[in-house]
């Protein structure tokens, strides 16, 4: 059988407790986003862009949504006659099995999966992050430099570099040392929980892992840790342009936000760099005579006849004459009565909103309200906070 | 259950969309934000379980087949069955048919090989949302030999002139093909015929030397054959020309002939384009207007229909006109009753106006 250079595996077991009710009956990577889009169409796409036709797709969490959705991977083009994308759910053996206990488990579960392919290089991916990136220049930088694992780095601002993984390099972009949320840090670069392995490495230290009774099987927490232990080579890899962690309802709503500005950092519109996703088939937006529509990203089979302001709106969502929408998001299918007020909130799939109910608080430092029962009805001028 | 398969034959269709097909068939002409023209008929079979589609084209299909591909939009990419596009065969010497029934002698294959016990044959020109299982009940029912589908129309139009015309006694059954321009019996260009009578018909067709084969091999068999006539009584628009093109686009901004073509248990497909959202800036100001996904308004925007793609600039003024995919519509231009096709641009501060009545119609990849 052929190789494949490099095969990507996208961890998209996570729960995203943070998140609320959103994902009380979805995987995080299957959350809606931009007003067309889940998580998992962002990393999913980024492959397909990249010339990555091979990827596996590790699943845990309620995956009922998430296994419909990716399917044969033809919305992304993945649907190939060698490759393409495999769901990757825990199973048994005749030794047992269970549940992944950790990132770093998912992967040596899957061990046979990636030996088929016999790549040399494996892609790790988390299906939790929004952004457009170019894999193929990565895998580039890490042939070039020859390392045993290159890891996407972000610059983050000072004060936020304590919440995250840093990575300290020396002036080749070798790194020296990972911190863990340090309370000091010593750089800004921020791992993104993007990282390419040699496979023959990383199949050892995986292997290795397994065996050690009190690591948590976590690539951040045990292999990378291990491997700089070892004096691997690893590398960092500088991304630059729009990366966003979107793990609570507030960080979701900011993201959203952010595709609304003049010119937003993430461009949804390059034709170059599409985002693919699987079509809902609707028919074009309709704006009413009694509508108005300011600062706004809507999407197909909507019909608006309210008042939208700086919000994203996705498909198939009806709003009646008098409704106010303003800071929000609305995510499929939702039906927004007449005279409903909503400020500063995200409204789940296939809600129904009463006519006369008010949601959300309009002032600017309130917390994000999330009305988040699939198919909840919501009474006139009640609204469930959920914070 | 039945099988039925489809042909759209789109061989005889009038043509008076002037600019809007210089470069394409009437099929391939973009419709209602988002579609082709023959997106609704091949919807319509897809949606009435017909699972084998043979499409007979004949002049300007090289954007039929680029829009049609292998019919995966409509669930068409079938190991059995499926979408076949079908230029007609012009190098079989001992051929002797002509018209469209050159079509049908040399794609019979189609007909022969299908497992279908009865064929729809539709046009592209009727745009409505039927289900072809209903007409065969009633022709099973009826025991006709041919059930074509008509639909009254109150309102008749010019375009209406150009379409037969039925006669029907009280049985249901049709006494007369004709063009009487009063007649609000509108034939729409779609019948139902059992597989094997269908072949017969066609070989008695090429035989006598015939060109056209509902006129000669089903009309002119009147009153010999009995044919059905099974009432269609949903939203219904014929386009064959600017004027219908027109005046049918903009109807969809009622609401409610919008959703009597757009239903959510019989929907429209089309190809796919992944476009992001539609973004509508803060000086947008958009109203009674469909559009479709990857627009970009800053203008003002009222009675119109934008389709996928469309670049609208500030202070821009856009009325009743039809703004095709990727036009990109710069700063305070001005367009009024205008239809612009697929990547035109208007610089900045151009004015274009059309008559309410006739549309000025832009051919693709102008720059005003």
């Amino acid at each position: 059988m052929k190789t494949k250079e490099c095969v990507a595996m996208l961890l998209a077991g996570g729960q995203g407790t943070r998140l609320k009710s959103l994902t009380k009956k979805i995987a995080k990577p299957a959350v809606y986003f931009g007003g067309k889009y889940r998580i998992i169409d962002f990393p999913l796409s980024n492959c397909s862009n990249s010339g990555i036709d091979t990827v596996g797709v590790l699943t845990q969490y309620e995956p009922l949504i998430l296994n419909n959705y990716i399917g044969i991977g033809s919305s992304w083009d993945l649907d190939r006659n060698y490759g393409g994308v495999s769901v990757l759910p825990p199973y048994m053996q005749s030794e047992g099995g269970g549940w992944y206990t950790g990132t770093a488990n998912a992967i040596y579960r899957n061990i046979e999966f990636l030996d088929r392919y016999e790549p040399e290089h494996v892609l790790i991916l988390s299906g939790d992050h929004i952004y457009k990136m170019d894999y193929s220049s990565m895998l580039e930088e890490h042939i070039e430099q020859d390392a045993d694992s290159t890891i996407s780095v972000i610059p983050v601002s000072w004060d936020e570099a304590s919440r995250f993984g840093i990575m300290n390099t020396d002036d080749d972009g070798r790194i020296i040392e990972f911190d863990e949320k340090p309370d000091f840090p010593l750089s800004n670069l921020a791992s993104m929980g993007v990282y390419i392995f040699k496979w023959e490495v990383l199949k050892r230290y995986l292997l290795e892992d397994e065996e050690k009774d009190n690591s948590s099987h976590d690539f951040g927490k045990d292999i990378i840790p291990t491997m700089l232990q070892d004096g691997k080579h690893l590398h960092a890899y500088k991304f630059e342009g729009y990366w966003k962690d979107v793990g609570t309802v507030d960080s979701l709503w900011e993201a959203n936000m952010d595709l609304l500005k003049e010119d937003p950092e993430l461009n949804l519109s390059d034709n170059k760099w599409r985002i693919y996703s699987k079509n809902p088939n609707q028919p074009a937006q309709y704006i009413a005579p009694c509508a108005t529509v300011r600062n706004a990203l809507i999407n197909e089979g909507c019909r608006i006849y309210g008042s939208i302001d700086t919000s994203v709106i996705f498909y198939g969502v009806h709003v009646e004459d008098s409704a106010v929408i303003k800071d929000s998001v609305i995510m499929p299918n939702v039906k927004i009565g007449k005279n409903v007020k909503i400020h500063r909130a995200i409204i789940a799939e296939g809600s129904n909103i009463e006519d006369n109910s008010v949601i959300g608080d309009p002032n600017p430092d309130s917390q994000i309200t999330l009305v988040a029962e699939e198919g909840s009805v919501m009474a006139s001028s009640y609204a469930t906070i959920i914070k | 259950m039945d099988r039925i398969a489809g042909i759209i034959n789109l061989d005889h269709e009038q043509d008076l969309m002037d600019e809007l097909t210089y470069f394409r068939c009437g099929a391939a002409v973009p419709f209602a934000g988002r579609y082709r023209m023959i997106d609704f008929t091949i919807s319509n079979m897809t949606n009435s379980r017909i699972e084998a589609i043979a499409v007979f084209a004949r002049r300007k299909y090289r954007s039929l087949m680029d829009h049609l591909e292998q019919g995966k939009a409509w669930d068409l990419d079938r190991k059995r069955g499926g979408l076949f596009i079908l230029p007609p065969d012009w190098n079989d010497p001992t051929d002797l048919s002509r018209g469209d029934l050159q079509h049908f002698h040399n794609n019979i294959d189609f007909i022969k090989r299908t497992l279908a016990d009865y064929i729809v044959v539709s046009g592209s020109q009727s745009i409505c949302n039927i289900d072809y299982r209903d007409v065969l009940d009633a022709h099973k029912q009826s025991g006709a030999d041919v059930t074509v589908v008509y639909t009254k129309v109150r309102d008749l139009q010019p375009e209406h002139n150009l379409a037969h015309k039925l006669t029907i006694d009280d049985s249901g059954r049709v006494a007369a093909i004709h063009n009487d321009q009063q007649s609000s019996n509108v034939y729409m260009d779609t019948y139902i015929i059992e597989k094997d009578y269908l072949y017969y018909l066609i070989e008695q067709c090429i035989a006598h030397g015939c060109a056209h084969f509902f006129l000669d091999g089903i009309k002119g068999r009147l009153p010999e054959i009995n044919i059905q006539a099974y009432e269609y009584k949903g939203s219904y628009s014929l386009i064959n020309s600017v004027e219908s093109y027109y005046r049918n686009s903009k109807k969809l901004l009622n609401r409610s002939s919008h959703d009597e073509l757009f239903k959510e248990d019989s929907p429209v497909y089309t190809k796919i384009k992944n476009e992001a959202p539609s973004k509508y800036a803060r000086s947008s100001n958009v109203t009674n207007t469909l559009v479709a996904n990857g627009c970009i308004v800053n203008g003002h925007v009222e009675e119109s229909i934008l389709f996928r793609g469309v670049k609208v600039g500030k202070g821009a003024v856009i009325k009743n006109s039809i703004i095709m995919q990727r036009c990109e519509i710069e700063e305070n231009a001005v367009l009024e009753n205008v239809i612009l096709d697929k990547d035109c641009t208007i610089s900045s501060g151009r004015t274009l106006i059309g008559a309410p009545e006739k549309p000025f119609v832009v051919a693709k990849s102008k720059t005003m």
